[in-house]
């Protein structure tokens, strides 16, 4: 068996408005349009990804699985049914029927808890996946015809602090590595993250009127260029460094570790990051931002 | 002072799942459990008529959301604790209440709206509350979420609203807080067994909130919480207690019952009755946060179109009757109801999976247009395989046949019913009805007798015509009109 290897690592945010906008047949509400530019930087990314192949897996870091006891996996191997964002049910309802790698999320349980991480398997079959998880993987792969990984973001910041937040999930990082290249399978990685996440607190009547939407304030544009220019100089290790205070003074969405998460995973590239869109929903800064190994 | 005969108690109860899924792994479960139960035997002979829910387990982000779906029907799985099993639930959701809450908020200044959709996740604190303390689903419920940037300010006018819109429709109700104490988890794995508070110094500051509850302190305790989330990680700030504390009348003047404090993974668990009474502590501290109208915008930074200056978040304004327009201090961008500033419309299509049937031509389902809802034709085919019940008036030949006229009225309303359900309105808010008929002789009897059966509580206007024929073999068809959104027909 050759080794496996990280095809993709990508900064795959999840607002809902991007899959009602798109009017896939799984999603109930309608749409108009909205959101373009963040819908064809998708795009850009799901054909730079075919261009290298078909992955067999996709593993997301999800924010909106959260929890507080370690690091939760999904173990069993298909869920299917309905998902209803609770902050935007008039946008998202999305039936879903999905597969799991089980295998693959089972040798990353056992390498973070062998790193010393509280980790634990999730075998419930009556579990409601989350509705960050199904958006990202539908926005990168709406075929869903690839199992995925999915790993809950633990809130080792709540109870510590977003430094020991981002170590802890540097540390998941490098046992999802090491557990791609054991498995011998190709894997692109999906870190969940918005950036900047202050939100509007009213929504327009017409949700996709886009004449409602900017960022929120020009402090947060300034935080989130500045990220993104890291990372298009290929500067992860000051992300890093950066991180906790970006994530304080935005009220990122990073807090919840996906995008420190990622880093870990593709040990700090120091290679240029892709930015493929960059936009804003109801006022939160939003990336889709592509780091290609075979770059490195 | 709340009134009493509409608020006979007030409640405080934890959000975890482990007292109804896991009571034996722990003694303190067991006892948390048995104080939800009797919880739930003191509001039955309470007598009261409604269970109004401020839950910290369900966050929003846009306003103020309220629970108006009438009967909600899932199987939960704790996102955190899934090894501890399924929870399968029906409720009975009090939408005509949640629609009043709705006005009430929005009369004071809040931004907020309901939500009825089927698979709506309802957090894991209010299934295990609902479950536990009323089992039988005797008494209605309403829940509101906890808005995550809402201070305490703007949560204490929804509470205030929520008062308002009990008072209006004169429900007796039973007000609870669902939140922990303390929340702050174990970092290590900790067998359930060996549960304890996570320190000491969180335990002290459980016992003496538990304190101030127990001699009926409540506005005390509102005033405390600030600091106490910031020394104990309270849950969510301890917003449930300011919600909980302004609906309640905003005084001290209460029996506190601590029926039960218990670890819950390191967290803390208390069930805590309050009961309006006579004064049981010196007068309350002066409060410069008690607001009634919500008169800011949390954008403090918002920009362009903000008011000059930004605007403060709470603006003080003077009591305002709950049904006349907000007074003072308002920036136009976040206070205006948003659906007045432009003119809107939009199609409607409901899926076959949801139980409504196909169109047979290029029209949606509906179309709403500002808070109107307008229903194209509905008949009595069936979502997915057009099956007509009753039978259909010819066969594929032509020839009459003999049918059910008022199995295909029934058939036809609960097909208008799950449209406008859809599209978030509801039979209640029908303003207009027109009825289409292909044998006037032969089927207005029956049919008049089914129509009666489900409008004749609601009234709306009705007109019934007599007409050649339909698309397909079907004898009746509505076209309708309804009030949608935030809107109510009465
Ligand atoms: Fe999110």
């Amino acid at each position: 068996m050759s080794a496996g290897a990280i095809l993709a690592g990508v900064l795959a945010p999840h607002p809902p408005h991007l899959v009602y906008a798109d009017n896939p047949p799984q999603n109930e509400p309608y749409a108009e349009c909205g959101w373009e530019e963040l819908r064809w930087g998708y795009e850009r990314l799901r054909k730079s990804i075919a261009s290298r192949g078909v992955p067999d897996v996709l593993i997301v870091h999800s924010p909106h699985w959260r929890t507080n006891s370690g690091h939760h996996f999904l173990g069993v191997d298909h869920f299917a049914g309905l998902s209803v964002d609770p902050v935007f049910p008039n946008l998202f309802r999305f039936h879903y029927d999905l597969e799991v790698d089980v295998e693959l999320a089972q040798a990353i349980h056992d390498e973070a808890a062998a790193a010393g991480l509280q980790t634990k398997m999730m075998t419930n079959p009556s579990f409601r996946v989350d509705y960050g998880t199904i958006t990202a993987c539908h926005l990168v792969r709406p075929e869903w015809d690839i199992p995925i990984v999915c790993i809950s973001a633990s809130r080792a910041y709540y109870l510590f602090s977003n430094e020991v937040g981002d170590a802890q999930m540097i540390a998941l990082g490098q046992a999802t590595a090491r557990a791609v290249a054991d498995s011998g399978k190709n894997a692109v990685l999906l870190a969940s993250n918005s950036l900047s996440h202050r939100h509007f607190t009213v929504e327009p009547s017409l949700p996709e009127d886009m004449s409602k939407e900017h960022v929120y304030h020009h402090g947060q544009y300034l935080w989130d260029m500045r990220l993104l220019e890291l990372m298009r100089q290929g500067k992860s290790r000051e992300i890093v460094d950066i991180l906790p205070d970006y994530t304080e003074q935005t009220v990122s969405e990073t807090k919840e570790g996906s995008l420190s998460w990622l880093l870990g995973a593709l040990d700090f590239p120091t290679y240029p990051a892709e930015v493929h869109a960059y936009g804003s929903v109801i006022g939160t800064g939003n990336a889709i931002v592509e780091w290609n190994p075979q770059h490195g | 002072m709340a009134d009493p005969t509409l608020i006979p108690n007030g409640y405080v109860l934890p959000g975890q799942p482990h007292p109804l899924l896991a009571p034996d792994a722990n003694p303190g479960y067991a006892a948390l459990r048995a104080a939800y139960e009797e919880v739930g035997r003191r509001i039955r002979a309470s007598g009261a008529e409604l269970l109004l829910i401020y839950s910290t387990g369900w966050p929003s982000v846009i306003g103020h959301q309220i629970q108006a779906l009438e009967r909600p029907e899932w199987v939960h799985v704790d996102q955190e604790w899934h090894e501890l099993g399924e929870i399968p639930y029906t409720f009975r959701m009090d939408a005509e209440f949640a629609h009043a809450y709705r006005r009430a908020a929005t009369s004071r200044g809040l931004h907020a709206r309901t939500v009825s959709y089927h698979g709506f996740p309802i957090d894991t604190g209010t299934v295990t509350a609902l479950k536990l303390i009323n089992p039988d689903n005797a008494l209605k419920a309403c829940v509101v979420s906890c808005n995550m940037y809402a201070d305490r300010g703007e949560t204490l006018v929804l509470g205030k609203a929520a008062r308002d819109a009990i008072e209006a429709l004169g429900r007796r109700t039973v007000p609870i807080g669902i939140t922990a104490l303390s929340n702050r988890y174990h970092t290590e794995p900790v067998p359930f067994a060996d549960d304890r508070i996570q320190s000491q110094k969180d335990d002290d500051w459980n016992r003496k909130l538990l304190e101030f509850l127990g001699e009926g302190r409540l506005e005390d305790v509102s005033q405390l919480a600030r600091e106490f989330a910031l020394q104990a990680n309270g849950d969510s700030k301890l917003k449930a207690l300011w919600w909980l504390a302004a609906l309640m009348g905003q005084t001290n003047n209460y029996r506190g019952d601590v029926l039960a404090y218990r670890p819950v993974y390191g967290t803390g668990a208390a069930v805590v009755e309050l009961t309006p009474g006579a004064s049981s502590a010196l007068d309350k501290e002066f409060d410069e946060e008690d607001v009634e109208v919500y008169g800011g915008d949390r954008n403090v930074l918002t920009g362009h179109d903000g008011p000059p200056g930004g605007s403060a978040s709470v603006a003080p304004a003077p009591p305002a009757a709950p049904q006349s327009p907000p007074l003072t201090g308002r920036a136009p961008r976040e206070t205006r109801p948003i659906r007045r500033d432009a003119p809107f419309t939009e199609a409607i299509r409901v899926a076959a999976r949801d139980g409504a049937p196909a169109p047979v031509g290029a029209y949606p389902h509906a179309r709403r247009v500002g808070d109107f809802l307008y229903l194209s034709g509905v008949g009595p085919r069936q979502a997915g395989t057009d099956a007509i019940p009753g039978g259909p008036v010819r066969d594929a030949d032509g020839e009459a046949l003999n049918y059910d006229v008022a199995a295909q009225t029934r058939a036809a309303l609960a097909n208008v019913r799950t449209v406008l359900e859809a599209a978030g309105s509801s039979m209640e808010r029908v303003i207009d009805v027109t009825s289409f008929l292909i044998d006037m002789d032969r089927d207005f009897s029956a049919y008049n007798q089914v129509y009666a059966e489900v409008f004749g509580a609601i009234q709306p206007t009705r007109t019934t015509l007599a007409i050649q024929a339909l698309p397909t073999p079907i004898a009746i068809e509505f076209k309708v009109v309804a009030l949608t959104g935030d809107a109510a027909a009465s």
